[in-house]
């Protein structure tokens, strides 16, 4: 156990700095980070750029949800995968507790951020049984006996409420959930301070959804983690963050807390986002919310503001000139639009 | 989990045994671990009584192979001159001392191609492991990193794809001269190009597996992260390519010594048996007809054993 807790200890020393405030300091910071992907260079032709992120700031406070919402392609999963280290950023970087991350290491990394991702069928091998697919952050990092580890192992279960013979199976063996589980015990073995959430729960049945997000609520109160939650399930976002970060295009385009950009969104893209959410209603359709066109082809924006096309508010202005987020990031709330509803 | 199972179907059968016990027998109970593999070995479906021939046919050739020396009648080298061209049992001058007959040197023909498997096999089985290792790795490392990598390795693939084997094989053991340990590491280094293009393809797939991504942001090692989460997954298609090359290499081993550039006499190969009763054939058609069939059966079996491998190696219910 002693391995285990100087873990612990190592993070008390961190967050203690001595000018460093933890109730400031946001535990994730993203400082103008983007992503640019070359698409079909050849050896002798140049390929497209593809500016799948662009100089997103975001802030999450500790031990809070940030939701990032947007349509599919808006750039939220590179994101992600640029917070896990799959991907390294074009530009900006990450922060964890004030510090960035450039040059720690994606092990120094893997300690403080981890995923939970999709698709629990494909997110665990299913080759492995579940004892070996979560023990595996702690061999991989040296970490207790194999005595201690399979302790842990067998606490972290019973943490997201798997029995105990669930240890000896294969992922084949279980329910879509009950992967889920295992894919949350994998994330939390290590005692992250960060949890990147893409769509945790939307490969999931209805039914199974609310239990996860309810086990992921009851282990953010249990160990203060800070999650960065990305969904396109507005209600799901509604149901568990408490902020919002809107992004179309691979930019934020609004961020807010979650009772304003429900109650009062400002940007127009945030507006029709909501009132594009399907209701319980049968019969009441897709609603129709006037976007028209089709989200438009990253690797060619639109001039100006990259909504204009689609915005039932755009003027020539919009066309001309891109409108910018404000700078601080722990602001109430930023609309990245001219004509911005105040 | 095994137990658990098999506590809860033997209580679903205990209230069979009251009364309708006939009834209730027909319906299916929860499959235990090892009622899954029989049924899938004997059971509904034609493929799995292939794995069965398979496994049969492969099983007894191994076996032959491994106690060659017990089971021979006679020493397969001992020629006898005055017994030349005995035909087999069957025949009406054959008789139980040469069950096979013996062939133009006097030699007991059953007692070569019991010691026959032992080449077949261990060209099979050895080509087959080099050429695994070669063509795993390399497609492997292609799948996995894509990009310049891939463009390499295709490029070295395709290379090889359009060298035709027989011929190479043929112009390399005329050069070092035929013998069974050419034979084996020139075809361990010719058939490498299925278990490439296999393993590249399925890892592709796999690169992007969520599970590949979870492994890699803990910070596992490359070797780790190929080895222990692609290799696993890619296995079950890289056994039916194992076996598809074993019997190719099997073959081809008989077509280079028929050709004269492969195990050289006296050594008792079905290839070389073939070649040396090539002149007997209109008259004595035995002769290359039982190393032939010898050939097809071991051939045909190895590919069974491949396809039913493959079914059974699939992880259940993935989904």
């Amino acid at each position: 156990m002693n391995a285990l807790s100087s873990r612990g200890a190592l993070a008390d020393q961190a967050g203690a700095g001595p000018d460093t405030d933890i109730d400031t300091m946001p535990a994730l910071e993203l400082c103008a980070l983007s992503k640019r992907y070359t698409l079909g260079g050849g050896l002798f032709k140049r390929g497209r750029a593809l500016q799948a992120v662009s100089e997103v700031s975001l802030a999450i406070p500790r031990g809070q949800v940030m939701g990032l919402v947007g349509e599919s392609g808006c750039g939220k999963s590179t994101l992600a995968k640029m917070l896990l280290g799959l991907a390294t950023p074009s530009a900006g970087e990450v922060r964890v507790d004030g510090r960035p991350l450039g040059d720690a290491g994606q092990k120094a990394l893997a300690r403080h951020i981890q995923p939970i991702f999709q698709d629990p069928y494909s997110s665990l091998n299913p080759r492995k049984r579940v004892a070996a697919i979560v023990e595996l952050p702690l061999r991989v990092h040296g970490i207790g006996t194999p005595r201690e580890r399979a302790q842990r192992v067998a606490e972290t279960l019973d943490l997201v409420g798997l029995p105990q013979r669930a240890a000896a199976q294969f992922p084949g063996q279980l329910s879509g959930g009950q992967r889920q589980r295992v894919a949350i015990a994998r994330a939390l073995i290590m005692r992250p301070d960060i949890v990147i959430c893409d769509e945790p729960t939307s490969a999931l049945d209805v039914s199974v959804q609310a239990q996860i997000l309810n086990l992921l609520l009851d282990l953010k109160q249990e160990f203060g983690l800070t999650y960065l939650f990305i969904s396109h399930d507005l209600a799901v976002v509604e149901h568990l963050v408490d902020r919002v970060a809107v992004m179309y295009l691979g930019r934020i385009v609004e961020e807010g807390s979650r009772k304003q950009i429900f109650a009062a969104p400002r940007h127009p893209y945030t507006q029709a986002l909501l009132a594009s959410a399907l209701t319980p209603e049968p019969g009441l359709g897709v609603p129709d919310i006037g976007l028209g066109d089709v989200m438009p082809d990253p690797s060619n924006p639109p001039s100006g503001c990259a909504f204009h096309p689609r915005c039932p508010k755009a003027q020539a202005l919009c066309r001309e000139s891109r409108p910018t987020l404000t700078a601080e990031t722990t602001g109430v709330s930023r609309a990245a639009c001219h004509f911005a509803s105040a | 989990m095994t137990v658990s199972t098999s506590t809860t179907s033997r209580a679903s059968r205990a209230p069979a045994a009251g009364g309708r016990a006939r009834a209730l027998s027909e319906v299916p109970l929860p499959p235990t671990a090892w009622s899954r593999v029989t049924r899938k070995v004997f059971g509904h479906r034609g493929l799995a009584i292939g794995l069965a021939i398979g496994l049969v046919c492969v099983g007894l050739a191994v076996l032959i192979a491994l106690f060659a020396p017990l089971l021979a009648p006679h020493d397969p080298y001992f020629q006898d001159i005055s017994n030349r061209m005995v035909p087999p049992v069957w025949h009406d001058k054959g008789s139980w001392t040469h069950v096979l007959g013996t062939d133009k040197l006097g030699r007991d023909y059953l007692s070569r191609l019991i010691y026959g498997t032992r080449i077949s096999l261990t060209i099979g089985l050895v080509a087959a492991l080099i050429s695994g290792v070669i063509g795993t790795t390399l497609g492997v490392l292609a799948g996995y990193f894509g990009g310049r990598v891939d463009a390499f390795i295709s490029y070295i693939i395709t290379t090889r794809l359009a060298m035709p084997v027989v011929l190479v094989a043929l112009a390399l053991a005329s050069l070092t001269g035929g013998s069974l340990t050419t034979v084996i590491v020139l075809l361990g280094l010719l058939l490498w190009d299925r278990f490439a293009v296999v393993s590249r393809s399925v890892t592709q797939q796999l690169r992007d597996a969520e599970y590949v991504y979870a492994a890699r942001t803990l910070g596992c090692s490359l070797p780790y992260i190929l080895v222990r989460e692609v290799l696993p997954n890619i296995a079950g298609a890289l056994i039916v390519v194992i076996t598809l090359e074993m019997a190719h290499a099997i073959l081809l081993e008989a077509t280079l010594s028929f050709l004269g550039m492969g195990v050289q006499p006296p050594l008792p190969s079905w290839g070389l048996m073939v070649a040396e009763g090539k002149a007997y054939m209109f008259f004595q058609p035995w002769v290359i007809a039982i190393p032939g069939v010898a050939l097809f059966v071991l051939v045909l079996a190895i590919n069974l054993l491949g396809d039913g491998l493959r079914d059974l190696n699939a992880p259940g219910g993935r989904h």
